[in-house]
């Protein structure tokens, strides 16, 4: 039932299957390295996956780990980028006060939302994300005086001591620290005892109470700490592309979310990071192949995009769930498992 | 240290106890007896707090508890197993027992994120008492990093039986801990649960349908047909008496037959 | 007397639209009650009933009769074929995880209309008489007031045969305790690919007509998930509730319009859905279910 979605091999809490550190070591080390070999239009990819990779996380620990649904992520990421934006023109915040900031504001609304649908049954949250979703957007859209509407607000670059972080490059290494910082928080959460209650609520939740686990705080928890992790995205974002609008937060980036922790498997740290690492990838390669297959034929292409990646976002999240509810993390270790066997 | 008086509980129209009154003794084992439909586990339901029952009071070690959600019940010291087994699919064996010990923990999320020395002392104190008392004594040993669901019906059983000790527990309601099981295994429980009074003076209330276990560990057991309470006692005098065999007419495992 | 014709004007307005969504609530909740797959695809799939009319119409000319029977079939079809490929696999599976399926179909179905038809508005032949229909002193836009009566009758037709009909009564049961009506012969595989059938077809009428009221764009799709509201609202397993459900939201929906502004309207389902969901989220109708451990 439920644990066919979620991988039980993937460092959940006993030291055994712990994520071993030298490969992590490793794999932080190469990607310290890339800006010294890497072509710019990589360093730009890799600084976006990183984004992506902490909402991605954000949504496996409401989703995967506690088993609460949320079709808003998108919006809530959204929350984070207009308050950097908002702290930055109006209060003249840092970077890093602001993005810690934005985090918080988008738990606190996170929170706004989800609080009325914790009590009850799972189904109502799922609604309450999706009204969450559209009147956010709403928000970002119609409050002019302070979002400025369809137009969006521009964000000046990060500065650390005055040093601007204005190439990607610069900006790569804010999000990696922030990423790997993040990931090593969420996994360590996910290994203590609020982790295992998370765990708990999803497979159980009767038996939960019983264990002394009172279901709507850790609802609550859980619901919070994704929205943070989705603001900390928002808030990076808002310095990577240094402009902040609306359009950039409808429901597209919310089923984006949402294949990228199904396809990545569910309940797995290692799983989102593939599965946002997947997703990441995915629109690159349907806007190459559209942009080839329409040159052949001699067809823009470029209308079709938003739409095909609505399809190929939604086709991956349906494929995934019926046949491989587990996702790449479980193709993942069985693979490393027959490596190491060989 | 646990006493259930008078619980009336109805749904809808349907009368499940009908006054039912239970004391489980500090330190010994009670036992819940009666025919299938009597009420059994819609009475561990209200102790476990999941029924608020029309009227009557749960007093654990003293106090009432009877206004207390169930997990504010588990702060108490109230630990229960279920009678289909319900282990967490998707975590180890070692991950479900710790979650026996949520009660005791104080960790939260900045601290466990953090991982703060507060975590890191208590994650570790649990590790060491797992190993040492718990672990071992209910030999999990050899199965203790597999996930839960692979396990064997049996094995399931014990995992959850220490889930429940881990918080050393004023009271252990088990419910039906030997249902499903073969006679080995029904002998390997009995000797754990009588381990668990022995060892560490546990009180335990337990429901079974299977006699011969019930009338060889049970200090008292108590009766109940159609939500009505209708003998309680030393097994001796439960099963002599002409109540509880009406009651079970045609039903009951005779203690002799099974030993043979 | 002019601000208060306005007021009735925009009410009954909304009220209109209000039938309208009640008819695509229905088949939410058909599907719901019978197999708890709560089917978030459901304004998609009205949406891509309302293109398959315009297809059959007016890019094949077949006229508005022919291509509303195209447009009939078709979504049976396309509805069969997701509870088959789609759905059936999940059975057993959480439920929040055939949502997500679900979720996941809408946004296929969503790219695949903007990829063949684009983003622009498409003319639909009016099936409903535009000649305004008179209501003491005040003037109901025509088709506004039509579709409102076929939704109306549609949404009583089908109530009436869920009730008394013998296909009506085995979904109830089903719907009620799956096990016990398999046991009694029921088969309840063809009761669940059944509601998907109603589903279709209340989705496609409805998406005609919206489309007839509004105009035809991939945002129709969209502008469904008001019946969200409507759902919650009515309760989710009341079938009846529905339509009066959908009257207030409608009619919410236009007053919110009048005072507030246009651009409020959009937003007023959603702002109702988190409302019923604080104060009374079983909705007006819906009766609490009682958890058996």
């Amino acid at each position: 039932m439920a644990d066919q979605m979620v991988s039980s091999r993937s460092g959940i809490g006993s030291h055994k299957t712990s994520p071993s550190w030298i490969p992590t070591f490793l794999f932080v080390g190469v990607m310290l390295a890339l800006p010294v070999v890497a072509p710019r239009y990589w360093i730009y990819f890799a600084g976006l996956l990183g984004i992506n990779i902490i909402a991605t996380h954000g949504l496996n620990i409401m989703m995967g780990f506690t088993g609460l649904l949320s079709l808003g992520h998108a919006a809530f990421v959204g929350v984070g980028a207009y308050t950097v934006a908002l702290a930055q023109i109006h209060l003249g915040l840092p970077f890093w006060i602001a993005i810690p900031l934005a985090g918080v504001s988008a738990a606190l609304i996170g929170v706004f939302f989800g609080l009325p649908s914790l009590r009850i049954r799972g189904l109502y949250l799922v609604i309450a994300t999706l009204a969450a979703q559209f009147i956010l957007n709403f928000i970002f859209v119609h409050w002019q005086s302070v979002t400025n509407g369809d137009v969006g607000l521009t964000v000046q670059p990060a500065t650390v001591f005055g040093f601007p972080l204005n190439t990607e490059t610069r900006v790569y290494y804010l999000i990696l620290g922030v990423v790997v910082f993040m990931t090593w928080f969420g996994a360590n959460v996910i290994r203590s005892r609020v982790g295992r209650a998370f765990i708990a609520i999803r497979e159980r939740d009767l038996t939960a109470q019983v264990l002394g686990i009172e279901m709507v705080r850790y609802k609550l928890i859980a619901f919070a700490l994704g929205s943070f992790y989705a603001g900390i995205a928002g808030g990076l974002l808002a310095y990577f592309n240094q402009f902040v609008n609306p359009e950039q937060f409808g429901i597209l980036l919310s089923v984006f979310f949402l294949s990228a922790v199904i396809v990545g498997g569910m309940g797995s740290t290692l799983g989102a990071i593939l599965g946002a690492a997947f997703m990441t990838v995915v629109p690159e390669i349907l806007r190459e192949g559209a942009l080839l297959g329409g040159s052949a034929v001699g067809f823009d292409m470029s209308t079709i995009l938003t739409p095909l990646r609505e399809t190929v976002f939604g086709l991956l999240m349906v494929t995934f769930l019926i046949l491989e509810p587990r996702g790449l993390a479980r193709l993942w270790t069985r693979a490393s498992k027959d490596s190491r066997s060989a | 240290m646990l006493s259930v008086k008078d619980i009336q509980l109805s749904f809808g129209g349907v009368k499940a106890l009908s006054g039912v009154s239970v004391h489980a003794a500090a330190g010994k084992i009670t036992s819940v007896i009666g025919p299938n439909g009597a009420g059994k586990t819609s009475l561990f339901n209200v102790i476990s707090g999941f029924y608020a029952p029309q009227s009557g009071r749960v007093i654990l070690d003293g106090d009432d508890i009877s206004a207390l959600k169930p997990h504010a019940r588990a702060y108490r010291g109230m630990a229960r197993t279920f009678q289909n087994i319900a282990l967490f699919h998707g975590m180890t064996v070692l991950d479900n027992v710790k979650l026996g010990a949520h009660t005791n923990l104080r960790s939260g999320v900045l601290s466990a994120g953090l991982r703060l020395p507060l975590t890191r002392r208590e994650e570790h104190a649990l590790d060491l008492q797992l190993q040492r008392e718990i672990i071992g004594t209910l030999e999990l040993d050899h199965v203790q990093h597999q996930p839960v669901e692979d396990l064997p019906y049996g094995l399931q059983k014990r995992v959850e039986l220490a889930r429940a000790l881990v918080m050393r527990p004023k009271i252990l309601l088990l419910d039906e801990p030997v249902a499903g099981m073969n006679r080995d295994e029904k002998r390997e429980m009995s000797r754990f649960v009588t381990g668990v009074r022995n060892s560490w003076n546990t009180t335990v209330l337990l429901i079974e349908h299977d006699m011969s276990m019930v009338m060889e560990i049970s200090d008292h057991v108590v009766v109940l047909s159609f939500g009505k309470p209708i003998a309680s006692g030393t097994p001796d005098e439960v099963r002599s008496n002409p109540d509880v065999i009406k009651a079970y007419l045609g039903a009951v495992d005779e203690p002799a037959a099974s030993a043979a | 007397m002019d601000a208060l014709a306005q007021f009735a004007e925009y009410s009954i307005v909304g009220i209109a639209a209000g039938g309208i969504y009640a008819l695509i609530a229905l088949g939410i909740i058909v599907i719901f009650k019978s197999s708890r797959t709560f089917n978030f695809a459901m304004g998609e799939m009205m949406m891509l009933s309302a293109y398959f009319f315009y297809a059959a119409a007016v890019t094949f000319a077949l006229g508005p009769v022919i291509g509303m029977i195209v447009a009939l079939a078709g979504s049976v079809a396309i509805a069969l074929l997701i509870e088959r490929v789609a759905i059936r696999p999940m059975l057993g599976r959480p439920l929040i995880a055939v949502v997500m399926v679900t979720f996941g179909i809408g946004s296929i179905i969503r790219g695949i209309v903007g990829m063949i038809w684009g983003p622009n508005e498409r003319p639909i032949p009016a099936i409903l008489s535009r000649s305004p229909v008179l209501l003491g002193d005040i003037f109901i836009p025509g088709k506004t007031a039509r579709a409102l009566a076929i939704a109306v009758v549609i949404v009583v037709a089908l109530l009436a045969y869920l009730r008394f009909s013998r296909a009506g009564v085995a979904l109830r049961a089903a719907a009620a305790d799956a096990i016990t009506a398999y046991s009694m012969g029921i088969n309840v595989r063809r009761i669940i690919a059944f509601t998907w059938v109603i589903a279709a077809i209340t989705g496609c009428i409805s998406g005609v007509l919206m489309a007839n009221v509004n105009t035809l764009t991939p945002h129709l799709g969209v502008v469904a998930l008001n019946v969200l509201a409507v759902v919650i609202l009515g309760g989710m397993n009341s079938i009846g509730g529905v339509l009066i459900a959908g009257f207030i939201i409608g009619w919410l929906e236009a007053v919110t319009g009048l005072v507030a502004g246009t651009e409020f309207r959009e937003i007023t389902p959603y702002i109702l859905v988190l409302l019923v969901l604080l104060v009374r989220p079983t909705g007006l109708f819906g009766t609490k279910e009682v958890e058996r451990i």
